[in-house]
């Protein structure tokens, strides 16, 4: 089971957190800034694995923004990569060329993606028909908002 | 799914009608968070932002809590909030408006509510409480989309308690209609199963009707909930084998709908989750396994495409193939499929390899052997993951000749490593490798100090502890002994002249007991120059007191000569007015001692005397004190955990049933003299209770669970054929086994395929001889190990395994138990050459086992009938078709009670439990008590047409011992007959529930040898009889007792007479003896078979039965009050 999913930036900015299993703040802190820091200091070419405590840390770079996801030891690495993917996947398609901007300023729609795609830890739904269909609705409720975005830089992420 | 959308834009124009102007409000809310998020990008220093959201927060906090704010206007608000708290910054005044707009808002704020909720909110929260309304009327709502959102707010997190409010309701919406609803349904459920699984219970056959649902996401949901269930039973469900494999069989096959491919590989999360559940399945059993051998080799076959994601699927059927029990040709691709992982360029690929190739080395350490100049490349890698698991993989196959080199690799890698975790993790591997196979003393030493330098104050405590034992306890040698202590005294000393001020804590203090206790052997040294260098410790400021009163201990042992005394007196006026009360007697002992030499020599005896000190753990001594406390009407003691839990039981309705503690034994321990003083408050902490210790820890040992020692000397145990096989096609040289010729080439005879050219490939060479050279340069006979165990230096006196244990209370626990085990398996591989008998993991209670699984094939038969899942529609039916238990069971055991032997039928007997079955061979149990000992008896049922010949059993357990009874087993068994064997049994030391182990090997006329491992657990209140003794014997025996405990029963109340009737209930089901009842008090005795008795007394006081139980035998106790708690429960 997945035990948090973050995103953060290369400034080491928390963009997304999600957590699976409950701790305290003051431990969820922690938990981030140990590993923001660890990860932001591995180099490009190295492994996408680690192991810290009694984790198993699997992240992946999207142009300026990490995803990074913890599981537990009798877990898959590869395929919570591709979990990571999958949910990159369905931001792109749900924003359209998805970039760092979109999901800072949009980041609760993020969270309702997120909550489509997995459940409790899980992966809910890895039909991305059927997550973008669900997703569809949310769209139909929500006010559909072009941001302004002034002169902020903006890189897309896929 | 699409009526989903349609409702929703039906109920669109109403919501947006609620809005009186749509626009403006829009705009400006999130200009809001926008201005916000750029506001923050501005900044440039964190204490700008700090000041930036405490005012945010300030003006939020201010119109949460105005009564104008709209509902609109509050999601504007709680997003900006979760915001602030994603940056950091606490806002809990907003938790109690995210739960109001979850409740009040129209579905859009809603949305927002329920996001927030679960964002702020985890399952343990008290305001969840508030929740349960909302989720409740919203699960009853007809608009899906409010179904939707309470379902995933509840698969999330929900109050424990509360679930039984919401259950039926989530129940129901496993039938919904829509697929959506259905698969969130079964994950709220699954969240359940996660937190109270015993709510769930009774609904296992939902389980299986969303298993056989006919959406592939809902059956793919389902899989979480099973996967679950059989990690914690895979003997309950091990009917579904089949259903599992056909429907991984279609997938694989991609008769799947295209939705579900990823990258076009069908469905891989639905695969991995498969793979998983087989290899649980197939652990350990070879007919299931059996089942799944051919749709494993499907999914290698199929999973040839060069994408991450395929060879995530390759990865957990490598898994799974070297998990169930093995075949030869699965293996071989396995094999072949890590070497592809192990040479790939990716660095994930070869990571994993990697980490494959740990799991598997064990038992195929040729594979380790095949791959060596890629492991040596990856030892010098710049990725500090991949370093760390090569050295995970080296630590696997060290043995006495390559000790040196690898641990050195270790070293290296701790002294550049910073983490924490992982150097207190090497740290004690490379404590444990160099106990293990140090090739002499100065290595040891030397070695040792690089790990106290090291590993500092984070390693566990019972690193020094073990070693300082290992010290003071010696080996068979006497001279050894002593060369060993010389060597270290001589290397502290150098150490103290140096620069002690960089040593950490731990190993200063080890040195200072070192010192102390054998300095005298070095005989050019006067204790004066220890006691001074002893005394420079003190006088350092980075001292921890700890450390100053292992040192003042050292010193009291040296003080001697006028010199010395000198010394001492002076460090003791400095000491004797310190603040530290600790410090302070240390420091007055140490005054009084010096100046006393007689009274010094009395008190600590110097070297060579060893006795040994019984410490009263149980303090019986003061048993007087506390009975005159308790007569006097003081409640009587609960240990800590059992206060916590009844306060916790006492705060809350818990619907879980009572945890039962554990019983472990910690209540004898005996300790060295002169033993330092940490260990002695250690103990005397011990000695209370010990029930908290072993929850935690384990952490570190090595995570095999899933190997079986496979291999033998031959190959591959139990499976001879496939190994003749491979014999025949290779041509084998008379001198090496055909496994050693596979990789003669490249490892054996160090003539490596790869040109040694250039001098660092010369280098890797070399490298690669000293690291592989357990494994390679020996006879063939040797390759899984060495032909005799290692010799290792330090064996320990069997003696100090029990103290060690008892004594190291570090939390967490030694992991050289189970590593040694794994060690030794690969050591002892080559002395037994018979297939050994690897216990079963821990299989649950046979009996329930059945029981839960009749009970579910019976729901699913009568409920289930033709909702087989879509997917298996076609091709097999029967497919989830369960075997029907129940039918064949019953009428077995009645006519296998008829073989009980004549002897045994008067006797009280367990029910007869099937152990395993086969096509031709069923196994069943019972065991029957005898007055004076206990008799296992197993019936071996032949089922098939044809007689089985050289059918050969063997019962082993490590808690029991087995001793066969009568005439040996039967040869050869007619077709449809049943052969009976019986076995007696004595218990080596109580557990609560003790387990014997077997297996049996037959020959059918047709197919060779076959194999079927069975295992039996049966309850310690079996091997439990009256003890008939008088009051006046009661009383001086319970003196004379030693171990005991206390605890608090239920009384059975309803009786006119609570006491009398709770005691009976005990007499009937636990067989024990009531001696005499006396108003409130009562005393009853029993004994284990072979003369172990335990006696109870027991005390009516307020409401419960306070018991006391007594016992020479150590645990007894523990596990007696166990049965009696679980005796007056199930009354």
């Amino acid at each position: 089971m997945m035990q948090f999913m973050l995103l953060f930036s290369r400034q080491g900015k928390l963009r997304l957190q999600k957590w699976y299993v409950p701790l305290s703040d003051k431990e969820k802190k922690k938990i981030t800034r140990e590993l923001v820091q660890t990860v932001l200091a591995r180099k490009p070419k190295m492994c996408s694995f680690l192991e810290w405590r009694d984790l198993k840390i699997v992240y992946k770079r999207y142009a300026s923004l990490y995803f990074c996801c913890a599981i537990e030891d009798q877990d898959n690495e590869l395929i919570t990569l591709e979990i990571i993917h999958r949910y990159v996947e369905l931001l792109d398609k749900y924003f359209g060329s998805v970039c760092e901007l979109d999901i800072i300023f949009n980041f609760e729609k993020a969270y309702f993606i997120l909550d489509e795609f997995l459940l409790g830890g899980e992966a809910q739904e890895t039909s991305k028909k059927n997550v973008l269909k669900a997703i569809e609705q949310a769209d139909l409720l929500q006010e559909s908002q072009i941001e302004d975005w002034g002169s902020l830089p903006n890189e897309e992420i896929l | 799914m699409s009526d989903v959308v349609e409702k929703t834009l039906t109920a669109l124009p109403s919501l947006l009608s609620l809005d009186s102007q749509p626009g403006s409000a829009k705009l400006s809310s999130t200009s809001k968070l926008g201005s916000l998020i750029r506001g923050i990008t501005e900044l440039t220093s964190k204490h700008e932002e700090e000041k930036l959201i405490q005012r945010e927060l300030l003006s939020i906090k201010e119109q949460v809590a105005s009564p104008n704010t709209t509902m609109r206007q509050m999601k504007e608000l709680m997003v900006r909030t979760i915001y602030c708290e994603m940056l950091g910054y606490e806002a809990s005044f907003s938790y109690i408006h995210a739960i109001k707009l979850a409740q009040q808002g129209s579905v859009l704020e809603k949305r927002v509510g329920y996001l927030a909720v679960s964002l702020f909110l985890n399952e343990s929260h008290e305001l969840l409480l508030l929740l349960v309304n909302t989720v409740l009327k919203d699960l009853q709502s007809t608009n899906l989309i409010e179904v939707c959102m309470a379902l995933t707010v509840v698969s999330q997190m929900f109050p424990k308690d509360m679930i039984p409010a919401i259950l039926p309701l989530v129940e129901e919406k496993l039938n919904h209609p829509k697929e959506i609803i259905r698969r969130k349904a079964v994950l709220a459920l699954y969240k359940f199963y996660l937190i109270a699984p015993n709510q769930v219970q009774h609904i296992h056959n939902k389980f299986r009707k969303a298993l056989c649902d006919k959406d592939p996401g809902v059956m793919t949901a389902s899989l979480h909930i099973y996967l679950q269930m059989i990690q914690e039973n895979p003997e309950g469900y091990k009917d579904l084998t089949g259903s599992f494999v056909t429907i991984l069989k279609q997938v694989v096959g991609g008769k799947l709908p295209m939705d579900f491919n990823y990258h076009s590989v069908p469905a891989p999360w639905l695969q991995i989750q498969l793979l998983r559940i087989l290899s649980l399945l197939g652990k350990n059993d070879p007919s299931t396994s059996e089942i799944m051998y051919e749709v494993l080799d499907e999914s290698l076959r199929r999973a040839g495409m060069n994408h991450n994601i395929t060879y995530a699927i390759l990865y957990e059927c490598v898994k799974c193939i070297y998990t169930i029990h093995p075949k030869s040709d699965l293996l071989e691709k396995a094999a072949k499929c890590i070497g592809n992982f192990v040479l790939s360029p990716k660095i994930n690929l070869k990571y994993l390899g990697l980490k494959a190739l740990t799991y598997v080395v064990q038992q195929d350490p040729k594979l380790a052997l095949q791959h060596q100049m890629t492991i040596i490349e990856c030892l010098d890698h710049p990725d500090l993951i991949i370093k760390r698991e090569t050295l995970e993989l080296l630590f696997r196959i060290t043995n006495a000749q390559n000790v040196t080199v690898i641990v050195e690799k270790m070293l290296e890698f701790l002294r550049i490593s910073k983490d924490d975790h992982n150097t207190i993790d090497l740290v004690g591997k490379v404590a444990e490798l160099a106990e293990k196979y140090a090739p002499d003393n100065e290595w040891f030493i030397e070695t040792m100090n690089t790990v106290f330098s090291i590993g500092g104050d984070v390693m566990q405590p019972d690193i020094p502890n073990s070693f300082l034992k290992l010290l003071s306890e010696g080996f068979d040698s006497v001279e050894e002994d002593r060369k060993l202590r010389l060597f270290a005294v001589n290397s502290y000393i150098s150490l103290l002249q140096g620069e002690p001020g960089k040593l950490p804590q731990r190993f200063l203090q080890v040195i200072s007991w070192v010192l102390g206790e054998y300095s005298y052997l070095k005989e050019d040294l006067e204790s004066a120059a220890v006691l001074r260098l002893l005394a420079k410790l003190l006088d350092m400021k980075n001292s921890s007191s700890e450390t100053k009163s292992w040192v003042f201990m050292a010193m009291t042992k040296l003080c001697e000569g006028t010199a010395g005394v000198s010394v001492a007196q002076e460090v003791s006026e400095t000491y004797s007015s310190s603040m530290d009360t600790v410090l302070r007697q240390r420091a007055q002992e140490l005054e009084h001692l010096s100046q006393d030499s007689e009274l010094c020599a009395k008190v600590l005896p110097r070297g060579g005397d060893r006795e040994h000190v019984e410490v009263d753990s149980s303090l019986s001594f003061l048993d007087g004190f506390v009975s005159e406390a308790l007569a006097a009407g003081a409640a009587p003691y609960k240990p800590p955990h059992q206060r916590q839990e009844e306060l916790a039981q006492a705060k809350v309705l818990s619907l879980e049933p009572y945890s039962l503690s554990l019983p472990i034994s910690m209540s004898s321990c005996s300790i060295t003299d002169r033993q330092s003083p940490t260990l002695l408050s250690m103990s005397s902490g011990l000695s209370g209770d010990s029930t908290d210790l072993s929850h935690k820890g384990g952490s570190t040992t090595l995570k095999l669970d899933g190997v079986k020692r496979v291999w033998g000397r031959e190959g591959y145990l139990s499976q001879k054929e496939p190994v003749e096989e491979s014999a025949q096609v290779e041509v084998p040289s008379p001198v090496r086994s055909p496994n050693q010729q596979e990789e003669g080439d490249s490892s054996h005879s160090q003539t490596p395929t790869v040109t040694p050219t250039l001098g660092c490939e010369q280098e890797k060479q070399q490298l690669a001889s000293s690291l592989f050279l357990g494994l390679s340069t020996q006879s063939p006979v040797c390759l899984m190990g060495k032909s005799e165990p290692a010799p290792q230096r330090f064996r320990r006196k069997a003696k100090s395994l029990n103290t060690s244990e008892q004594i190291s209370n570090s939390l967490i626990s030694s992991p050289s138990a189970v590593d040694n085990l794994l060690c030794n398996n690969l050591l002892d591989s080559s002395i037994t050459s018979e297939p050994d008998l690897s216990p079963p993991e821990r299989t649950t209670e046979l009996t329930t086992a059945n029981g839960t699984c009749n009970t579910e094939t019976a729901l699913t038969d009568s409920g289930m009938k033709g909702s087989n899942p879509a997917l298996n529609r076609d091709n097999s039916v029967d497919a989830t078709d369960p075997p029907s238990h129940e039918d064949m069971d019953r009428p077995k055991n009645v006519c296998l009670m008829s073989h009980l032997p004549a002897e045994l039928c008067g006797l009280a007997h367990s029910e007869i439990t099937p152990l395993c079955t086969n096509q031709s061979l069923s196994l069943s149990a019972c065991h029957v008590q005898k007055e004076d000992s206990l008799v296992l008896v197993v019936f071996i049922n032949n089922c098939s047409d044809s007689d089985i010949q050289q059918t050969r059993i063997q019962v082993d357990s490590e808690d029991l011992e087995v001793s066969c009874v009568g005439d040996s087993p039967v040869e050869e068994l007619r077709s449809l007959s049943v052969a009976v064997c019986q076995y007696s049994l004595t218990v080596k030391r109580p557990l609560v529930n003790v387990e014997v182990v077997g297996m049996i090997s037959y020959q059918l006329p047709v197919v060779t040898t076959q194999e079927l491992q069975f295992s039996y657990k049966l309850p310690l209140s079996s091997f439990i009889r009256p003890l008939m003794v008088s009051t006046e014997e009661y009383g001086t025996m319970w003196l004379a007792f030693s171990n005991d405990t206390k605890q608090n029963l239920t009384l059975i109340s309803d009786e006119q007479e609570p006491l009398a009737a709770t005691l009976n209930v005990l007499r009937k089901k636990l067989q024990l003896h009531i001696v005499e009842i006396i108003g409130m008090e009562g005393i009853v005795a029993c004994s284990l078979l072979q003369d172990q008795p335990c006696l109870m007394h027991c005390r009516v006081h307020a409401g419960t039965l306070a018991v006391w139980l007594r016992s020479p035998t150590p645990d007894l106790p523990d596990c007696l009050i166990y049965h009696c708690q679980r005796a007056l429960q199930c009354h």
